[in-house]
């Protein structure tokens, strides 16, 4: 739980964005994709700071929502 | 006392009010005046998208009709919505293209119902960044809002036209959306009192959404006493808007003169003294010295608020305008559309995670709230850069500035609490934010801090004394153009 977490390669963010232009059905022109990849490692860099932040068990999502 | 009939241009929303209330001048003169005004100056400014004379001046005229029969605390003060917002007949672009040609609303927006059941006039919609993922105030199919302050630099975004719109005097109040700062950055850059409530107050039906588990709607204004008449105006709940607070209206304007000196208000420290140039933090500085603020808190983890809420944000926004990839791809902003692409990719886990965190976090800032009442803070990093201009440098790094424009605004609006962003002008430069921070539903401290700094000096929303381009463009009111609709001229 204390190991740091690595941010992704160049090459596994082609390998996601890839995925999900297929599993979306998207079309990405070949000249946005060095855009979409700098946008990648970005959000990749703020989701890691999130990750390494230990959490407890306990804490539930807090998106919003009222039944 | 300025009215309207002395002067339009800087005629705050409650000196018209009172003044078609007591029949000094009428709706339709104010109405005419403002749509004159819009004419002469927006080519400049650009802050409107579409111009609505023919229904302003019918309800103008439906105003002054009913005088004598309770007009409202708003009576015939001229407003316009970021066009996110429903407008009934005309279609809600969003500053995009692809929204534009959807078929227009058949009803307003709540919030539009309710200032106009106040007595206020809707005339126009307002420039905006494409989808709201934006903080430069730019937009590649409506062409940049500019900042009347400085007509070659950004307005900031995504609410850059309701700035604009007020700095410049077309209206003294406007509506804008913020869901990581996009009332507060555009205040800021603009130099007018923005007020970002606490999430769920002000209804949101009829809006266009980004983000729904972070957007808000608020009001815009040259003074703390207008946006608070505004924020009166506007709530109470709405059972059509899933988020909207159940709560009964607390109105806060009777309260604004009542002082701030039984409040505890504190500075920000650590992350917000930290990635700012020196002037941003020298406008919090003056606002603490004025309020006799001396002590400093740290907000816990406020960069990893930051980070969660981007995330959220980038997910989000992609999930929302997914199909809207998927077909029309090429008619989105280039700069929003690779970054909803982008968004596309991140794991289901990572946004869960960052709500998880934003339950952390939203616990760890109820603990400060019981320390202190109000907490200061940069609303924006620096002033307003250059329109055009793609990235700045903050703490020694370079980074682009579509999207950490907000890296003060974003923690804040992350667990929903309400901000007043209150206009400094630490020099003879273009003016700085200060965000003042409150709990959630206590709108009223902050509103009361803000005035307490407009009373002091320190924080003031002057109409932009337009450049030589604009004068060119048309004149400023002229007193003999209203009175000539005036009731008792």
């Amino acid at each position: 739980m204390t190991e740091p977490l690595r941010n992704p390669t160049d090459d596994e963010r082609e390998t996601a964005l890839d995925a999900a232009i297929a599993l979306h059905g998207l079309t990405a022109d070949p000249a946005w994709r060095e855009a979409i990849l700098a946008h990648m490692k970005v959000i990749g860099g703020a989701a890691r700071l999130v990750r390494e932040f230990p959490l407890g068990d306990e804490l539930d999502p807090a998106p919003v929502f009222r039944p | 006392m300025n009215t309207p009939a002395d002067n339009l241009v800087t005629a705050s929303a409650a000196e018209i009010a009172a003044a078609v209330s007591s029949g000094d001048v009428t709706a339709r003169g104010v109405i005419d005046a403002t749509l004159a005004r819009i004419g002469d100056v927006n080519p400049t400014v650009n802050a409107f998208t579409d111009v609505l004379a023919a229904r302003a001046r019918a309800k103008a005229n439906a105003i002054d009709g009913s005088r004598g029969k309770g007009q409202g605390p708003l009576a015939g003060v001229p407003f316009a919505v970021k066009n996110l917002i429903d407008v009934a007949g005309i279609p809600t672009r969003a500053g995009s293209k692809i929204n534009r040609e959807n078929p227009p609303p058949s009803r307003d927006a709540a919030l539009v119902r309710r200032l106009e059941a106040a007595g206020a006039v809707l005339v126009g919609a307002l420039n905006m960044g494409e989808y709201a993922y934006d903080f430069t105030g730019e937009n590649v199919h409506d062409g940049p809002s500019r900042n009347p302050h400085a007509i070659d630099h950004m307005t900031g975004g995504s609410s850059g036209g309701s700035g604009a719109a007020v700095a410049a005097g077309l209206v003294p109040l406007a509506l804008g959306s913020d869901t990581n700062g996009s009332i507060r950055v555009p205040s800021a850059l603009c130099g007018v009192f923005g007020l970002k409530p606490t999430f769920g107050r002000l209804s949101r039906t009829g809006s266009f959404p980004f983000v729904s588990s972070l957007d808000h709607l608020g009001p815009l204004a040259r003074s703390v006493g207008d946006l608070a008449l505004a924020y009166d105006a506007m709530q109470g709940p709405d059972a059509e808007d899933p988020v909207a607070s159940e709560r009964d209206p607390e109105p806060v304007t009777p309260m604004l003169e009542t002082g701030c000196r039984d409040l505890r208000i504190a500075v920000a420290g650590g992350y917000f003294a930290r990635q700012a140039e020196t002037e941003a933090l020298e406008a919090v500085a003056m606002a603490a010295k004025a309020l006799g603020a001396r002590r400093t808190v740290e907000i816990p983890e406020a960069a990893r608020a930051r980070a969660a809420a981007y995330v959220i944000t980038a997910a989000e926004g992609a999930a929302l305008h997914l199909d809207r990839l998927r077909l029309r791809a090429r008619d989105f902003d280039p700069a929003v559309r690779d970054r909803l692409i982008a968004g596309a990719t991140i794991p289901a886990l990572w946004v869960i995670q960052a709500q998880r965190f934003r339950r952390w976090f939203h616990g760890k800032m109820m603990a400060l709230f019981e320390e202190v009442d109000v907490i200061l803070a940069p609303a924006t990093p620096c002033r307003a850069p250059r329109i055009g201009q793609v990235d700045f440098t903050l703490d020694g790094t370079a980074m682009p500035i579509r999207p950490n424009m907000g890296i003060f605004t974003q923690p804040i609006s992350f667990i929903g609490l309400p901000v007043v962003a209150a206009p400094v002008w630490p020099d003879g430069g273009l003016p700085l934010g200060v965000q003042i921070i409150a709990a959630p539903w206590h709108e009223d401290r902050a509103l009361r801090v803000a005035r307490a700094l407009e009373q002091a000096g320190i924080a003031r929303a002057p109409v932009a004394a337009l450049g030589e381009s604009a004068r060119q463009a048309g004149p400023v009111f002229a007193p003999r153009r209203d009175l000539a609709h005036s009731r008792r001229g």
